[in-house]
């Protein structure tokens, strides 16, 4: 019950947030997806992975976006803009789009048609509930799985110095 | 099953009672200790010693006119309050206030003191508390003021800046504990060293004690940081445009955030509930004598400090605070792998 409650937040609220024509309520829509999305998490009995959904993208990430989104001042999407993407007169947009969705909706029917065996494959596993430990998750993380662990932070790392590179003023150029 | 059931809810009741009247005594508080500060009276007219001032300033801003400006965002406008109000109460939910106890007997099994216990409460009392911020960012851009953009997207800045020194100081008592429940936290500072000083972890991690109390005067947008509400600068900040109930809920979120920190704070590094003279059953008058203290300590600073400048706030988070943070976090991490947990 509890699951239908979230699961339905989670996609209505994803579903509206493409839906606005002001980004700042998008913002805020995926926002509420996030946090169906850590209900959902704690329903699984991951309290700690629910805490870390909120915390990094909901507290985080998502200010950034609102703040970016502030900071352009773009209220509504205006008549240029809208010519500029119209769907007739500049077809390759939705062309790219429709790839990508098809993409989408492949990935996620095949996903899906296995998702049968995954439910087989995790009751079978007794310690599924290990995951909720935040002591065995920390073990985890900085044994079997070391090497994604840091080369995703050195993956950020980068981002972070091309970043700070790429928006630094030049002082002394006029 | 069914009188645990009650004493639950009666907590809960009891909690959100005394966070909402929390807000009221703090204005009592401030006004009375500022005024002591300044060498004057403070409020007296309103009952004995002034004390039904509060209750004066909640009949003043519930019969005050709704304003809001045309061009506002009629929708965001009414949600920021009600945000930042949530978020403030909702922080408190997994901050545990007292040993279990069966109410002198009146129960058969004892039952926590707490509105709800999690076993990873102290991140969620930072998450939920990082929520607060959006309250305050949609208030700024919902009033379509500039007084009130300025002040949230100061506001923003200052909170993303902070939180990372307050994560870390976290992080440093929840390596000492090595647990992330506050109720175990507090538990594992039960006791005492040589017979007298107190086992908190305050003595243990004092830079992290010192960096938390600054990050959450920072968080909590007081005096010497309160950027967001530079009275010289941008009139009141992210709340210009408010009036009446909506700005009392954005008041009140200050105060009882306030309140959680104190809260969070007396868990972490006071001991909570434990202390010499009283017993444990008792321990919740300790519990509410750090918090006060923890308090008073607020609204001393800021009626004792100057506000500092914007780029004083910034360099101070990220070159001396942040850094600090981090060097402690290592430290104590390479203390527990030496002399062992």
């Amino acid at each position: 019950m509890v699951f239908y409650l979230f699961a339905a937040i989670a996609v209505v609220s994803s579903a509206l947030v493409i839906g606005q024509r002001n980004p700042i309520y998008s913002v805020l829509l995926l926002i509420a997806s996030f946090g169906a999305i850590s209900g959902l998490y704690v329903q699984l009995d991951a309290p700690f992975l629910a805490v870390i959904q909120i915390i990094v993208y909901a507290g985080a990430i998502m200010v950034l976006f609102l703040y970016v989104v502030m900071l352009l001042n773009a209220p509504r999407e205006d008549a240029a803009e809208w010519d500029r993407l119209h769907p007739v007169r500049h077809p390759n947009a939705a062309r790219f789009g429709a790839v990508l969705a098809t993409l989408l909706v492949v990935q996620l029917g095949w996903a899906l048609s296995r998702t049968l065996g995954v439910r087989e494959a995790v009751g079978a596993r007794a310690d599924a509930t290990v995951v909720s430990s935040v002591r065995a998750l920390g073990r985890t993380l900085f044994t079997d799985y070391l090497f994604a662990f840091e080369a995703t932070s050195i993956l950020i790392l980068v981002a972070m110095v091309g970043a700070v590179f790429l928006a630094r003023r030049e002082v002394d150029q006029r | 099953m069914i009188p645990i059931t009650i004493a639950q809810l009666a907590i809960i009741g009891f909690a959100f009672f005394m966070l909402l009247n929390s807000a009221a005594i703090m204005v009592y508080v401030e006004r009375k200790v500022c005024a002591f500060l300044q060498q004057r009276v403070g409020p007296t007219l309103t009952g004995p010693a002034g004390l039904l001032q509060p209750l004066a300033d909640i009949v003043k801003l519930i019969f005050k006119e709704e304003l809001r400006p045309k061009a506002a965002d009629a929708f965001l406008f009414t949600l920021a309050p009600c945000i930042a109000a949530v978020a403030a109460f909702a922080a408190f939910a997994t901050v545990p206030f007292g040993a279990e106890t069966t109410f002198f007997g009146l129960l058969d099994q004892p039952v926590g003191l707490h509105v709800s216990d999690v076993n990873v409460a102290v991140l969620v009392v930072f998450a939920v508390s990082s929520m607060g911020v959006y309250g305050i960012v949609l208030a700024g851009w919902a009033s379509n003021s500039k007084y009130s953009l300025l002040g949230a997207l100061r506001s923003s800045a200052q909170m993303i800046s902070y939180e990372l020194s307050y994560g870390m100081a976290l992080a440093s008592v929840i390596l000492v504990a090595g647990s992330l429940s506050l109720r175990d936290i507090v538990d594992g500072q039960a006791g005492a060293w040589f017979g007298f000083l107190p086992r908190w972890y305050v003595f243990i991690q004092p830079l992290a004690f010192l960096i938390y109390m600054i990050a959450g005067i920072a968080e909590t947008n007081r005096a010497p940081f309160d950027f967001p509400e530079a009275e010289q600068e941008l009139v009141a900040g992210y709340h210009t445009e408010y009036s009446s109930m909506r700005f009392a809920m954005f008041f009140m979120a200050e105060y009882i955030n306030m309140v959680t920190v104190s809260a969070v704070a007396t868990d972490l590094f006071l001991g909570g509930w434990h202390g010499p003279l009283i017993p444990v059953q008792f321990g919740w008058v300790w519990f509410l004598l750090k918090v006060g203290f923890l308090l008073f300590v607020y609204v001393w600073i800021r009626w004792t400090l100057p506000r500092i400048r914007y780029d004083q706030l910034m360099q101070f988070g990220w070159k001396w605070l942040l850094p600090a943070a981090v060097l402690n976090v290592i430290a104590t991490a390479a203390g527990i792998l030496y002399f062992g947990a």
